[in-house]
């Protein structure tokens, strides 16, 4: 079969295109969907409100909707830049598709949360509108980070060089890169939204509580973003190592696995953690002599779900360094 | 190109990635049963603070049990990496 470099060139770009606007589109829509219903529902609870809740539905959602841009910049740029004729560009355009499409469903759904819980605790609680609409907002800003590490990871991606280095284990280690990053991101977005959905319910139910339920709320998500640092860690590490030339297939395949499994190994925990974090957030709201004792608790039960997170990077970084 | 892939190769190669599937997909039921668990140990102090020591450690208990597949896991990637 005969074939230009070109066409194959074509091909990633377009594939790598409908894969960062399909899978980007996922998550804003649904966190947008769960805005929208919880701001109906809050509208019809409180009716004089009606104005200050669509107001917060619409800046929520607008938060929400942003993964879902990253996604659609991403697929414009595969689709209308040209690249440079390189079989290494094949495995960019595709790596950087899926990072940034993947990368953008656990925002999406995660920002939603917050947003939603805002809309339905101003129904509620209208003195603390103010409060609430800042809490959601840092909330929400919070779940972007893991697609804006896609993000970034798929613009190191486009834009690095890749000319110089042999292709046979690099093609991998690009791939590699992209899953890590993309799949890596689902679940920190997704946990940090959980936790900052807890803090908008408990601010409305206990206005008094407001300072302590943010803190914890803040350190709740810092603790999920970190399976999706590992994975960025790990997509820096394949993107920027040099890798020696290979006509085997086994070294390839250590790098595009060491990004499988990061990728993956890293939504679990951070999903897990973002359970803990709601549930501590939403009794501490609830119960505020006991914040000492369940940020505690939520800590230690984070700590160890994190422990399969930090098994997938040991393995990652086995399978990058020493095999 | 000549082909250089032989099927020692091929194993090997089959190996590594069957160690990052078996610790990828094998992190995600652990990260999210143990979430739970500690989800529902801070609901139960929350309810009642007394017990908060009986609480975290039935947490911490619970909580290995969900992982020991996890380092089912990583002990399979070792074994792949490493062993076999």
């Amino acid at each position: 079969m005969s074939y230009d470099i070109q066409t194959w060139i074509k091909v990633a770009a377009f594939s790598g295109g409908g894969m960062a606007m399909g899978f980007g589109a996922i998550g804003a829509a649904i966190g947008e969907g769960h805005t929208a219903a919880c701001a109906n529902a809050a509208i019809s609870r409180n009716t004089k409100l009606s104005g200050d809740i669509f107001k917060a539905m619409l800046v929520g959602q607008a938060i929400a909707e942003s993964s879902s841009i990253f996604a659609l910049v991403i697929a414009m740029m595969l689709l209308f830049t040209k690249f440079p004729a390189h079989v290494l560009t094949v495995p960019v355009l595709f790596g950087a598709g899926l990072c940034m499409g993947l990368g953008a469903i656990g925002a999406g759904v995660g920002a939603g949360y917050p947003a939603g819980s805002c809309c339905t605790g101003m129904a509620r609680q209208p003195a603390m509108s103010g409060r609430l609409s800042t809490n959601m907002l840092i909330g929400s800003a919070v779940c972007q980070t893991p697609a804006i590490f896609s993000l970034v990871v798929s613009f190191i991606l486009l834009f690095t060089d890749f000319s110089k280095s042999p292709v046979s284990p690099t093609w991998a280690a690009i791939l590699g890169a992209g899953i890590a990053s993309g799949f890596g991101a689902i679940g920190s977005g997704l946990g940090g939204g959980l936790v900052a959905e807890a803090s908008c319910d408990g601010i409305s139910r206990q206005p008094e509580t407001t300072t302590q339920v943010t803190n914890v709320m803040l350190l709740g998500q810092a603790v999920t973003q970190t399976t999706a640092i590992y994975a960025l860690l790990v997509s820096f590490i394949l993107m920027f190592k040099t890798f020696p030339a290979t006509h085997l297939l086994a070294p390839p395949m250590a790098l595009l696995s060491a990004g499988i499994c990061m990728g993956i190994g890293a939504i679990g925990p951070a999903i897990g953690e973002g359970f803990a974090g709601q549930s501590a957030v939403a009794w501490i709201a609830r119960n505020q002599k006991q914040v000492a004792d369940l940020t505690r608790v939520m800590l230690v039960g984070q700590a160890v779900a994190e422990s399969t997170g930090i098994y997938s990077l040991v393995i990652a970084l086995i399978l990058i360094f020493v095999v | 190109m000549a082909d250089p892939i032989t099927g020692a190769d091929i194993v090997r190669a089959a190996a590594y990635i069957g160690a990052g599937i078996s610790m990828g997909f094998g992190a995600i039921g652990p990260g999210v049963g143990e979430g739970i668990t500690a989800s529902k140990a801070c609901e139960a102090i929350g309810k009642n603070p007394k017990e908060a020591g009986l609480l975290t450690r039935t947490m911490l208990v619970g909580q290995a049990v969900a992982e020991s597949t996890g380092i089912y896991s990583l002990v399979i990637a070792l074994l792949l990496l490493f062993v076999v």
